[in-house]
């Protein structure tokens, strides 16, 4: 399932040709937006941009992942390749884990480009950078795990394109602030931020989905 | 072009009934769930371990969206009978094959396909890997090959992929056309790849909606061949189609649906939709009085009409 969903993307080029630009737009538009002024954080001095250049790393990576999932679903419900799956009889926790895994492929992908266009458009520091790739791993493993269920759960509905983002946002929000926190602490290394107590919360977050996704996918694929 | 049926002989792998090894034929295919086969030795075991009647439905009801699209229908289908189902659109013949399949759900009454309950999850969950379905949709993923979809769908039924390409091979597909992907193919050449990955799942149960559209002379015969072919190996056949004179050729018994229910119909050729004097069942028999429409109102709120024509359950 993983090697198929790649091969589509490897032969679309959707994620390279318009989420990647879609999440480079996001930040670029942040970058814009954001006033360059200076803040004064305990002894250093910090521009809002590089204050804020967490969360809107983040944000972007979410955004980006609500295509990347959107996408992970239109493939099949087109043609009616769900019924297929179904008729196939593959076990419905393989079909779960195996578009997780495709997805949070691409999606490190993307944020490892976003995350070097991050550092160039904010002018961040990285202190830890084995904290921010613990951060990138799990954070996304949750993204892709919580995304991917509630992304079948809209695959079979009329209005799936605007159902996701409302279903999956307010799931994500524990992972945003922990992810954002995490990354915060892996960028300045600031005294009283716990950035590897996020990590954990991260992890499991990401644990939760892998147990609710393998049991609740089978009956979500059946009434979908 | 496609090789004519009849001029080459079939693999008999595809069939794979009494004298070939083949699990799914066998019935001794395991999912782990509940099967109504057991352990099979041969040619005998498999003729027996495969359910007759295959397709069992009393006074079943399918709601799509609340509509009754198979409403209070009766319908026994025998082990290698190929059925063909017709009647005007809208009229059922989709869903009762999608019921057939274990995909649209059984609201009401009752009914087993293979020998699974079609009222239990489980049971419709084991049905699917026996049933195949050929639908309006291709079951295909437009940006991969026609090979690399084939041998996805082979992998994903847990099929031996060595079969995929004698399969290409013989529905044309093997050259050239096999490293192109779908979104590029042509309606009938989207087609025989969905026959592809239907004949490689070698299913007991073929489920075919409108087999013969998109398809030109070549393919036509190709497919009615393969129908044949599965029958004489041991499965069987439901097929719905508008190219009626075509299907009543390889049919051995036709069922007319009409507002969601089934009327057996012993001679094909008596009623067509493109004649001026065609008339849905009921209003026909009604109309020439050879039966009496008794009108009555069931507790779905169907009414059911005897229309003269014994109901399919009650005939085989």
């Amino acid at each position: 399932m993983a090697g198929k969903d790649l091969r589509i993307e490897f032969t679309s080029r959707v994620v390279t040709a318009q989420i990647l630009p879609f999440g480079f737009l996001i930040l670029i538009m942040f970058g814009l937006a954001i006033p360059p002024e200076l803040l004064v954080v305990g002894d250093a001095r910090r521009s809002v941009l590089e204050e804020v250049a967490p969360a809107l790393f983040w944000l972007a990576v979410l955004l980006s992942a609500l295509m990347a999932l959107g996408r992970a679903f239109a493939v099949e419900a087109h043609d009616g390749n769900l019924d297929a799956l179904r008729m196939a009889g593959i076990d419905p926790a393989g079909v779960f884990l195996g578009k997780a895994l495709a997805v949070t492929a691409e999606l490190v992908m993307v944020e490892i480009v976003l995350g070097l266009g991050a550092f160039v458009v904010f002018d961040a520091p990285l202190a830890n950078p084995v904290m921010l790739a613990v951060t990138i791993v799990l954070a996304t493993a949750g993204v892709t795990l919580a995304g991917t269920l509630y992304a079948a759960l809209a695959a079979g509905q009329r209005a799936r394109d605007t159902l996701v983002p409302l279903l999956v946002l307010p799931v994500l929000a524990p992972v945003l602030l922990g992810a954002t926190l995490a990354t915060r602490d892996a960028l300045f290394d600031e005294p009283g931020v716990a950035g590897w107590s996020w990590t954990m919360l991260l992890a499991v977050f990401a644990l939760l989905y892998v147990g609710v996704g393998t049991l609740a996918f089978g009956p979500l694929l059946e009434e979908t | 072009m496609i090789q004519p049926p009849g001029q080459i002989p079939w693999p008999s792998h595809w069939f794979a009934g009494q004298n070939c090894d083949d699990a799914l034929y066998r019935g001794d295919v395991s999912d782990g769930e509940e099967s109504t086969a057991g352990p099979a030795s041969g040619a005998e075991g498999a003729e027996a371990l495969i359910a007759d009647p295959v397709v069992e439905l009393d006074d079943a009801v399918s709601l799509i969206d609340r509509f009754p699209a198979v409403a209070g229908l009766d319908l026994t289908v025998h082990k290698g009978d190929i059925v063909l189902l017709r009647g005007p659109n809208g009229a059922g013949k989709s869903t009762l094959l999608r019921l057939c399949a274990g995909l649209a759900p059984l609201s009401a009454g009752q009914g087993s396909v293979l020998g699974h309950d079609l009222a239990s999850r489980v049971g419709r969950r084991s049905l699917r890997r026996q049933a195949g379905l050929l639908a309006h949709q291709t079951f295909l993923y437009d940006e991969l090959t026609v090979e690399e979809n084939v041998l996805f769908w082979a992998r994903a039924n847990r099929i031996d992929t060595a079969s995929v390409e004698p399969v290409l091979d013989r529905l044309a597909l093997s050259n050239r056309l096999k490293r192109v992907k779908v979104s590029n193919l042509s309606a009938g050449q989207r087609r025989r790849t969905s026959l592809a990955v239907l004949v490689v799942r070698r299913p007991r149960l073929w489920l075919l909606d409108e087999p013969h559209a998109g398809l030109d002379v070549n393919g036509r015969d190709f497919v009615d061949g393969l129908v044949k072919h599965a029958v004489a190996f041991g499965a069987t056949v439901m097929l719905a189609s508008h190219d009626f004179d075509r299907a009543a050729e390889i049919a051995t018994r036709t069922v007319v649906i009409d507002g969601g229910q089934a009327y057996d119909q012993a001679q094909p050729q008596a009623l067509r939709e493109d004649e001026p004097n065609f008339q849905p069942p009921a209003e026909a028999t009604a109309a020439n009085g050879s039966t009496e429409a008794n009108g009555s109102t069931e507790a779905n709120g169907n009414t059911e009409v005897d229309s003269g024509v014994a109901p399919a359950a009650e005939s085989g």
